[in-house]
């Protein structure tokens, strides 16, 4: 999927083209196409008129922007503290195995998305694993498997 | 730079350096006055015609009084009346060589920082060498926004992450190759390839330096061998 400029333009305009906007600006587009194809961003530098540099920075400062095509279905694993204690390694390397891709890494097929947080701030649930913003609390390796099957 | 609305333009504010009553313009940053009054500090992401960044924090002063102390960044700091500055007390020394120790173990190789231990006398690097060959001073990046306004290289990433480069990793079609970035790097220069090249801190002309060097640093005496004019342990500084 790639960036059209009317879609782009847009979102853009409804921000008035702003530079001060740029993060609301970007996460429209994320949500849109669930990253930021690197024309957009391009086309979001010369709309704003700054510096295609500083749109790079703000992209790759933020956790929530990716540059990177990210999968249908999001899956973050805890690994803050109390989720590391309680065996959320475990999960991960469950996770990875399933899927057959690393944490950070998107399966070809385009489906899953697998990454790693510090801490969901729902640590009495611990481990957590947080799948399109759906928190599943006290997981374990045998879990994943249904985790996975259940959209 | 520090604008301070209360006084109007020309007008001084006094402040104590070092025990010493001076004059301070407030729209002056602090470090711009101790620079004034010559006291030598050392700063590394400062450059006179580029806005201050503070991110390295060597310029680190101390102010205040009693227990009421604190440290600062000299290049970001305003200035005004009654303000108690002291540059070179215990606390401000074990500092900026706390600093420097930690930027010398990010980049071993810098000729700059490498120079700068040798005149603060910093014996050791307690850190594990990074070897890393950028210390996000954002001088480079200054650099190229205000002097050369190209705005082709910038910081990406964050937190560990953090890094110079350009837009999308690629070769920037901002930039005109001035070759101003590199200019100002502190880390592209690379320290001597003398005797002890890999080591994190060379220091080399700590020990062996006669009292003339950090006066004449460029000029070499005619006394042969070097060191000649030393006589006793109070020669050596
Ligand atoms: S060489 Fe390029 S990146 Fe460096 S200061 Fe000049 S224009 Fe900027
Ligand atoms: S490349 Fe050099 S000037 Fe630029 S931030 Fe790194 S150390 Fe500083
Ligand atoms: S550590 Fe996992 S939710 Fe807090
Ligand atoms: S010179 Fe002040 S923080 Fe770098």
């Amino acid at each position: 999927m790639t960036a059209n400029e009317s879609k782009l333009d847009s979102i853009i305009d409804e921000y008035n083209a702003e530079p001060g906007s740029l993060i609301s600006i970007l996460q429209d587009i994320q949500a849109e196409y669930n990253y930021l194809p690197e024309e957009s961003l391009e086309y979001v530098a010369k709309r704003l008129d700054i510096p295609r540099v500083q749109v790079f920075g703000v992209a790759t400062f933020f956790k929530a922007f990716s540059l990177k095509p990210k999968g249908r279905q999001q899956i973050h694993v805890c690994m803050g503290t109390a989720c590391h204690v309680r065996g959320s390694k475990k999960v991960l390397e469950e996770l990875e195995r399933k899927l057959e891709i690393k944490a950070g890494d998107t399966t070809p097929d385009g489906e899953f998305t697998l990454e790693t947080v510090n801490c969901v701030g729902a640590c009495a649930l611990g481990p957590v694993v947080v799948e399109n913003e759906e928190y599943h609390g006290e997981m374990t390796p045998i879990k994943v498997e249904s985790l996975l099957n259940s959209k | 730079m520090s604008q301070n609305s209360q006084t109007p333009r020309g007008e001084m504010v006094k402040i104590m350096l070092n025990g010493a009553e001076v004059q301070a313009d407030p729209y002056w940053s602090l470090l711009e006055v101790i620079q004034f009054y010559g006291i030598d500090i050392p700063t590394l992401c400062h450059d006179e015609g580029l806005t201050p960044y503070g991110v390295c924090r060597l310029c680190v002063v101390e102010i205040g009084s009693g227990d009421k102390t604190k440290l600062v960044a000299s290049c970001m700091h305003p200035v005004w009346e009654g303000l108690e500055v002291r540059t070179h007390s215990n606390r401000v020394i074990k500092t900026r060589k706390t600093i420097l120790e930690l930027l010398i173990a990010r980049c071993p190789s810098s000729k700059k920082l490498q120079d700068m231990a040798a005149l603060l006398e910093l014996k050791e690097v307690r850190f594990e060498p990074l070897n890393d060959d950028c210390i996000l001073c954002g001088l480079c990046v200054r650099m190229c926004e205000e002097q050369m306004v190209a705005k082709a290289i910038g910081f990406a990433g964050r937190g560990t992450d953090r890094y110079i480069t350009t837009p999308f990793d690629m070769n920037s079609e901002e930039c005109r190759k001035c070759g101003a970035c590199m200019y100002i790097c502190p880390v592209c220069e690379l320290r001597c390839q003398g005797p002890q090249a890999d080591t994190v801190l060379c220091s080399g002309c700590i020990n062996t330096e006669p009292v003339c060097a950090p006066d004449y640093g460029d000029a070499m005496c005619f006394m042969v061998p070097c060191l000649s004019c030393v006589k006793g342990p109070e020669d050596v500084k």
